[in-house]
Order: structure tokens, then C-alpha cells, then sequence
């Protein structure tokens, strides 16, 4: 019965280019205003996803991840956040003009959204059969008996007996309960699915295996997945490409081997250094010293200047600008211009001082 | 999916069918004894009122006998007699029509509303929240009796204005508890994840947010069919409400209180019956919301 749903994906593909762009993010900036003060989550961001691709956003607590995954789906609570300005292209659709009718129908069908915490993201007092044929029936013309076949066909899908579509979420365990947070987003066999944090709330081993099962209904479906986590580990496992976030802005942007390979940022590097390898095994780990930026009180210069080991004068008065490494990567940190001037690439005369490599 | 699988699937389905939740409910009310001790109290009341409506006439009740006034309870007369020498427990009878219509329709006018108002408020938030809030601030502030006058004088003294008296009173009250509710509940991430499937905000509130907030309305609820007797009473007792002869249970025992000290059966067996409604709402409104709430289901 699967194949059904496996034929609709197949067909949905043919007419589709492999490269197209389904998810488009363009200077995208919100505002939260607490108080009349006025807060950038999100300022300025950027970036596109491409059909059955997955794209990692990374970044500490407070970098404005769940933010941008919310904006995405034009449901950032307001108040008090706003979408101040930016555009957001989901399968064509301008998401942020389109009228709360016709966001209901592309939520769910064409984007959807696993949220952080299984333990609270689904309804208490519904079966978890009757949330799934929930879905289905918001977006699809089918009956309750047909609906609730299709929620048990999702479950055995994600890999729990369909017979279990009669008990009620606190009857499973945490791990069970993602699973059937992600049967709900999958559904409808959304185009898109944003993982918000998915295995933070799981442990290592189950952890493990949803990432993989994850991993298999990405290629099935074809769905491109925006993953967002502060784990580097399940970036490097699903993501081709990855977009570090700091206190609301991207500081470096690439594929994933570049940025594992070759990071080009001082926050990125600070981000592999704090992190367990078998290569700094039996060391101690240096973590990123001090807190995160007070986003009420944003610096002039660069954000990630006041706990950078190697900031520079620039670094504290300027803020660095989208610097271009290669094709498949760029950068905002003032270290490559300093590489840059170094091993004589750029020459001081030609780069004035806001930056040599600037090209944007 | 194997065809075993499918069957499998096809004889949940079927369940889901056969029993819809009202059935399953009910399974789980079963096995609470205290519930269904309310449920037959409740039951017999019921029993009482319809056989009050074929076997207890007008005349039964309004019969005087100067004879036999204030007579404890005796084999002919198992409530005794009033001052006027009236069958008491026939009154009684034939009082609890208005008992269990008050009981029952004002809460019922008053939680409608009530929810209604207050889910709207704690959902919305914003201005919405701010009007609503403050209307009901005022409602609050007039004393509920008071209310009741201006209601009932404005409509009329019938039993349906007494009744709409009794519920609005309570409005202000399930305004709040409900409001409060919704707000605890709304935050939840499967409100927020209901929105990212695209359920629209009106589906939001009847799927995912009042049966999360109902319990405390229940138990609140059925609290309150006992205060609304008592409130219904007061306004007979002051001319609003059911009209003198006819027995409303709290009429009774407003219009016994000067012979309570020769007399003390005229205010016990009435209080007796408002008790007796009272808690077997409060039996089965405790009941009824552990039946609703799965997690405490084995």
C-alpha cells in the first residue's frame, strides 16, 4: 500500500527538474519588539534549497534558527515578532503575501515542520491515528475510514505497528513519539520538511535511528530537508549543505565538505574545535568562551568579535561583509582578508578597508 | 503493506467506527465508582421529575388541608406537611422539574457563553482579549443577584428568564476559567504544530485546545448546577422567579424558614434534594473529566 504513495512521489518527480529550486530565502529580517525595544532575531539571511536536498542551519541557542524555520512557514507569533522585510518562495509561492486560506493549503502539503520536543508536540487527549488522518484529511478529499488507513500506513512507515494507531501519545516512548511527529509532517508527502532540532530531546541511540530513518524517507520522497541543529555531528550525517548562523545573521555559508574541510570563519572553527574527534581524543576540548551577543545591545563591528580569540581592530569597529571564498562558499569574517593580504592575494592598495575580497 | 498488515488496518478502522468517542468515554466512566454513584442519584431524580409529570397533578400539590398542617413524616405523608397541610414530598416531586431544568439549562446558557467568550479571548489575545476582558470585568461587578432582578424584571417572571438570570450570573466566572485555560494550552507546541499542517485557527481551537482545557470546566460546572439552585431559589424567594404556589425546591425552603423551629422537616427534606442534585453533578462531573483525560485511562 506504500506503493501507492510511492508511485505519486515517482510521478511528482518526472515532472519536475532535479535541480530545481523549491525554497527560496531572500534578506529575510524579523523583529521581535518587547517592551518597544526592538530585538533582530533574523537579520538578513539568505539562502535556497534545491528539490530532495538537505541544508543544515547551525548555530548556538538564541541564533535565530527557529526563527528563520518559522518564518518559513509565515508563523512567527505575532506579536511580538514581525517579518520585517524579505521574501520567502515555497514552490513558487510568495509566502509572505499569500492570505491565511491560502497558507493553510501549503502548510503541510508543500512545506511542513517537525518541531524540537516530541514530548509536547503532540495532542494529549487524540490517538496518535486520529492526529496523523488529521493531517491527511486537511489536505487530501478522502474519507475518516480511508484517512485513518493512511495514518496506519505512516506508522509502519516510520517503523511502529499500525496497530498502535489506537493509543494515545504519553502510551509511547520519546523516541516513538518523534517518529509519529514525523509520520504527521509526511503525511500529505510534503515537498519540504523543516526539522526543528529533531533528536535533541532523544537519546544517542535512538537518536541514531531517526536520523537514519530520516535519512531513507528523504530518498524515498524525494523531500528536501531543512535541518536545523547545534549538532555538528547530524549535519555532517544528512546535510549537503550547511549555513552557520550567529546571533541572527549567517556568518559562513557552504557546502558541507567545505565548511567541515575548510572553514573559513572564526565562529565555525571555534564550533569543530569544541566538539569530540579521534583525532583530539585524550585532549581537553577548547570551547567558545563567554555568551552569547545581547541582541538589544548589537556592536558595531563584527558580532562574534567580543569572543573571538583572534580579533582584530577592524573585527571590533566594522562589520564584515559576505565575503566570496570559492563558488560553494562564502564567508563574513575579517581573517580572510588578513589570509588574503598574507600570502599576497589581495593587495592593500586595491582593497580598501572594507575588505579586500568584498564582492557583494 | 503485507495483506495481513491490511486487515490489521481495515479492523482498526472498523473500531474507530464502531466506537466513536462518547462510547469510549463511557467504557472508562464505567469503572469509576463515584461517578456512577452520581450517575444513579442523578438517574433517580430524573426518574422522580417524569413520573412527577404523569402521576403528581396541580391539585396534588396545591391541596390544602387544615388538618394536618406541619406534620413530620409519617406513612401517609413521607415528607410530612406543610403549614398549609400540602403533601411535601408530592412537592417536592413535582419542585424537581425546576430544579433540574435550572441545574442544568443555566449552567449549560452560562458555560456556552461563557466558553465561547472566554476561548476566544485566551486564543486571540490582543484587543479582542482586552474588550472581552473588561465587559466581563463589568459583568463581574454587579452582584449577581441584583442581575438576576434586572434580567427577569426586564423579560418577564417565567421560568426560562429565571433560567437565563441564573446562567448569566455565572458567565463572568467561565469566561475567566476558560480564558485561562486556553491560554496554559495555546502555547503548547501541538497548537503550534497543528498550524504547521495547516489547520486553520477555528479547527485549532475545537480540535486541539478545548478538549485540552475542559477538565477544569467540567469540575467547575458541575460546581456550579448546585450554587445556581440555591441562586434560583433566592430570586423566587424574592418574587423573581417561579411564581408562589409552585414548588421550587429553594422556594421551599425559603418560604419554611420562619416554622423552622417547630417545623424543621419543611427546610430539611427540600435541602435534602438540592443536596442530593449537587452532588451527584459534582460526582459525576469529577467523574466524567477522568474519563476524558486519557492519561489516567489503565
Amino acid at each position: 500500500m506504500s506503493n501507492d504513495i510511492e508511485n505519486k512521489t515517482a510521478v511528482a518527480a518526472a515532472e519536475e527538474k532535479d535541480d530545481e529550486v523549491i525554497l527560496e530565502v531572500k534578506d529575510l529580517v524579523v523583529q521581535y519588539v518587547v517592551k518597544k525595544q526592538v530585538v533582530e532575531a533574523v537579520n538578513g539571511i539568505s539562502f535556497q534549497l534545491k528539490k530532495g536536498k538537505a541544508i543544515g542551519l547551525v548555530g548556538e541557542t538564541g541564533a535565530g534558527k527557529t526563527t528563520t524555520a518559522l518564518a518559513l512557514l509565515n508563523l512567527v507569533p505575532d506579536p511580538p515578532g514581525i517579518i520585517k522585510s524579505g521574501k520567502i518562495t515555497v514552490c513558487g509561492n510568495d509566502m509572505l503575501s499569500l492570505g491565511p486560506a491560502q497558507l493553510e493549503k501549503i502548510r503541510g502539503k508543500d512545506i511542513s515542520m517537525i518541531f524540537q520536543d516530541p514530548m509536547t508536540s503532540l495532542n494529549p487527549v487524540m490517538s496518535v491515528g486520529e492526529q496523523i488522518a488529521e493531517s491527511v484529511r486537511l489536505h487530501e478529499n478522502v474519507g475518516k475510514h480511508e484517512a485513518i488507513q493512511r495514518a496506519m500506513e505512516m506508522l509502519e512507515l516510520v517503523g511502529i505497528p499500525g496497530e498502535r494507531a489506537i493509543d494515545y501519545p504519553h502510551q509511547f516512548s520519546g523516541g516513538m513519539k518523534q517518529r509519529v511527529v514525523i509520520a504527521i509532517a509526511l503525511a500529505c508527502n510534503p515537498r519540504i520538511l523543516i526539522a526543528d532540532e529533531p533528536t535533541t530531546a532523544l537519546d544517542v541511540t535512538i537518536q541514531a535511528q531517526v536520523l537514519s530513518m530520516m535519512n531513507d524517507l528523504k530518498v524515498k520522497f524525494n523531500t528536501a530537508l531543512v535541518m536545523i541543529t547545534h549538532d555538528l555531528g547530524v549535519v555532517a550525517q544528512m546535510c549537503d549543505e550547511v549555513v552557520v548562523m550567529y546571533a541572527g545573521s549567517i556568518c559562513e555559508q557552504g557546502t558541507a565538505d567545505e565548511i567541515f574541510y575548510n572553514p573559513r570563519h572564526e565562529y565555525t572553527k571555534g564550533l569543530m574545535r569544541s566538539i569530540p574527534t579521534a583525532a583530539n581524543n585524550g585532549q581537553r576540548l577548547e570551547p567558545i568562551t563567554g555568551t552569547p551577543i545581547d541582541l538589544l545591545n548589537m556592536p558595531k563591528g563584527c558580532p562574534f568579535a567580543p569572543r573571538c580569540e583572534n580579533a582584530m581592530k577592524v573585527c571590533l569597529t566594522q562589520r564584515p561583509e559576505k565575503m566570496i571564498i570559492n563558488d560553494d562558499h562564502h564567508a563574513t569574517c575579517w581573517m580572510n582578508v588578513k589570509l588574503g593580504v598574507e600570502d599576497g592575494s589581495i593587495s592593500l592598495e586595491k582593497a580598501p578597508a572594507e575588505g579586500g575580497e568584498t564582492h557583494e | 503493506m503485507s495483506s495481513k498488515s491490511k486487515a490489521v488496518a481495515s479492523r482498526i478502522s472498523e473500531q474507530y467506527r464502531r466506537e466513536p468517542r462518547f462510547v469510549m468515554t463511557w467504557k472508562r466512566l464505567r469503572t469509576n465508582v463515584g461517578a456512577i454513584i452520581g450517575l444513579v442519584i442523578l438517574l433517580i431524580l430524573i426518574l422522580a421529575m417524569l413520573y412527577s409529570f404523569i402521576f403528581v397533578s396541580y391539585e396534588d400539590i396545591t391541596k390544602m388541608n387544615g388538618k394536618h398542617k406541619y406534620e413530620p413524616p409519617s406513612a401517609e405523608h413521607p415528607f410530612g406537611t406543610d403549614e398549609m397541610g400540602r403533601d411535601l414530598f408530592k412537592r417536592c416531586l413535582y419542585g424537581t422539574r425546576y430544579s433540574i431544568a435550572i441545574a442544568f439549562g443555566a449552567v449549560g446558557f452560562g458555560l456556552i457563553i461563557g466558553v465561547f467568550f472566554g476561548s476566544i479571548s485566551g486564543y486571540f489575545g490582543g484587543w479582542v482579549d482586552q474588550l472581552i476582558m473588561r465587559l466581563t470585568d463589568i459583568l463581574t461587578s454587579i452582584p449577581g443577584t441584583l442581575l438576576g432582578m434586572v434580567i427577569v424584571t426586564i423579560l418577564g417572571a417565567r421560568l426560562i428568564n429565571l433560567l437565563i438570570a441564573v446562567g448569566v450570573s455565572c458567565i463572568g466566572g467561565f469566561i475567566r476559567l476558560s480564558r485561562a485555560s486556553v491560554l496554559t494550552v495555546r502555547s503548547n507546541e501541538y497548537v503550534e504544530s497543528a498550524r504547521a499542517i495547516g489547520m486553520s485557527e477555528f479547527r485549532i481551537i475545537f480540535t486541539q485546545v478545548l478538549p485540552n482545557s475542559i477538565s477544569p470546566l467540567i469540575v467547575s460546572a458541575t460546581a456550579r448546577m448546585g450554587t445556581s439552585v440555591l441562586a434560583a431559589a433566592g430570586l423566587s424567594f424574592l418574587g423573581f422567579g417561579v411564581a408562589v404556589p409552585l414548588p421550587e425546591w429553594g422556594a421551599l425552603i425559603s418560604g419554611s424558614r420562619n416554622f423552622l423551629t417547630y417545623a424543621p422537616h419543611l427546610c430539611y427534606f427540600p435541602g435534602l434534594c438540592i443536596m442530593a442534585l449537587a452532588f451527584a453533578c459534582a460526582l459525576l462531573g469529577d467523574g466524567l473529566r477522568d474519563a476524558l483525560d486519557p492519561k489516567l485511562n489503565k
